[in-house]
């Protein structure tokens, strides 16, 4: 249990998951700084998927500012949000 | 006189897809919004619905900046209907279901206030014949989401009172939309185009000629289409989409909208898009 812990709040733990799910549900293959909207793979209402699946998957909320588009552009900017979100969290 | 310019709450009926989308849409623009429907699962499920909208739209940034949300109510009957500034009812495409309601709401509210329907296919003018004071009622057809579409078809029933209308244009004002008015008739200018659209389409996977995915993204890179012909079945509802083209081929006769045994089959299985989290596509839970 603590190494799955771990491994999930580790930055390359959060960019393995979001880069598994993108993978699934796009059947694309991602790069961490590519962006998901202007790639024309995904319509911009794929958008609140990836907002549900990172508050289940790494347990936090996003909610005011946070809930942004640019959040979610790209997997290295989710992995940002989780990573501030988890600190906020901890704190 | 039509009322509507107001800043009093809105009355919405029907706490479907269309109807939590609605009221979503008012709530963020700071309308308070008095949501009705008979169904309690329904009017249940309803605060969840809107607020997945509702954050949809902050994700998306479509909400205007420095506005409180309105105020929800919720009831399971007409009440509170008399105290609205417009009603809108937004229950299934089925012609006698509507008119039913809409003699109710005609009896509920007052002489002079608002009522529309939001209606993607069935003309105005057969309720307008039935109900009373139809020189009240206004067609508005709001497309799924609600939120992130800025523009609403507007139709003038043949009845239709010039008070109505200017007040369905200030309360588009009042929600951010922009309305454009359009003559009555079966489908309108939109779903005749659309849903004739989405049948062929749904036709052509059905014959086995291209896959939903190659469709879809055909649409999307050579004509611009922002989400494809059968993702867009997926948002509307398959099961509302084939209620829509019934109505539309009984009304015009034309075989384009005798609705595709696919799509017959995707709504006899239980896939009936985005709502049912399986249509032509499959989708997580919002």
């Amino acid at each position: 249990m603590p190494e799955s812990a771990s491994e999930r709040l580790s930055a390359a733990g959060i960019e393995h998951r979001l880069h598994e799910f993108l993978v699934e549900r796009t059947k694309t293959e991602w790069e961490p700084g590519q962006d998901l909207f202007a790639s024309g793979v995904v319509s911009s209402l794929f958008a609140m998927e990836l907002v549900v699946f990172v508050e289940k998957a790494f347990d936090v909320v996003v909610e005011r500012e946070d809930l942004a588009m640019d959040n979610f552009r790209t997997i290295s900017a989710m992995t940002d949000l989780v990573l501030r979100l988890r600190k906020a969290a901890d704190a | 006189m039509t009322g509507g310019a107001g800043d009093g709450p809105l009355a919405v009926i029907g706490a479907g897809v269309m109807g939590a989308g609605i009221t979503a849409l008012a709530l963020g623009h700071g309308v308070p919004v008095r949501l009705l429907d008979v169904d309690p699962d329904k009017l249940a499920a309803a605060p969840g619905d809107i607020r997945a909208h509702l954050r949809q739209a902050q994700l998306m940034g479509v909400l205007p900046p420095g506005v409180a949300p309105g105020e929800l109510t919720t009831a399971a009957s007409l009440e509170g209907v008399e105290g609205a500034t417009a009603v809108i009812e937004a229950v299934t495409e089925h012609l006698k279901t509507k008119v039913e309601l809409h003699c109710a709401i005609a009896d509920a509210a007052a002489p002079g206030t608002l009522r529309i329907t939001n209606t993607s296919s069935i003309p105005v003018a057969e309720l307008a014949e039935v109900v009373p004071r139809p020189q009240d009622l206004v067609g508005v057809h709001f497309m799924n989401p609600p939120s992130l579409i800025k523009t609403i078809e507007v139709i003038r029933g043949p009845q239709t009172g010039d008070a109505a209308l200017a007040a369905v244009r200030a309360l588009a004002q009042r929600l951010g939309r922009r309305p454009i008015v359009v003559a009555d008739g079966p489908g309108f200018v939109t779903s005749l185009l659309l849903h004739r659209m989405i049948n062929a389409a749904a036709d052509i996977v059905e014959q086995g000629r291209a896959t939903v995915a190659d469709v879809d993204a055909l649409l999307e890179g050579c004509l611009g289409h922002p989400t494809g012909p059968l993702r867009t079945a997926d948002l509307i509802g398959i099961d509302n989409l084939v209620d829509s083209l019934r109505v539309l081929h009984e009304r015009t006769g034309d075989a384009g909208c005798s609705p595709s045994p696919l799509l017959l089959r995707k709504v006899a299985e239980g896939d009936y898009g985005r709502k049912t989290g399986r249509g032509f596509y499959e989708y997580a839970a919002r």
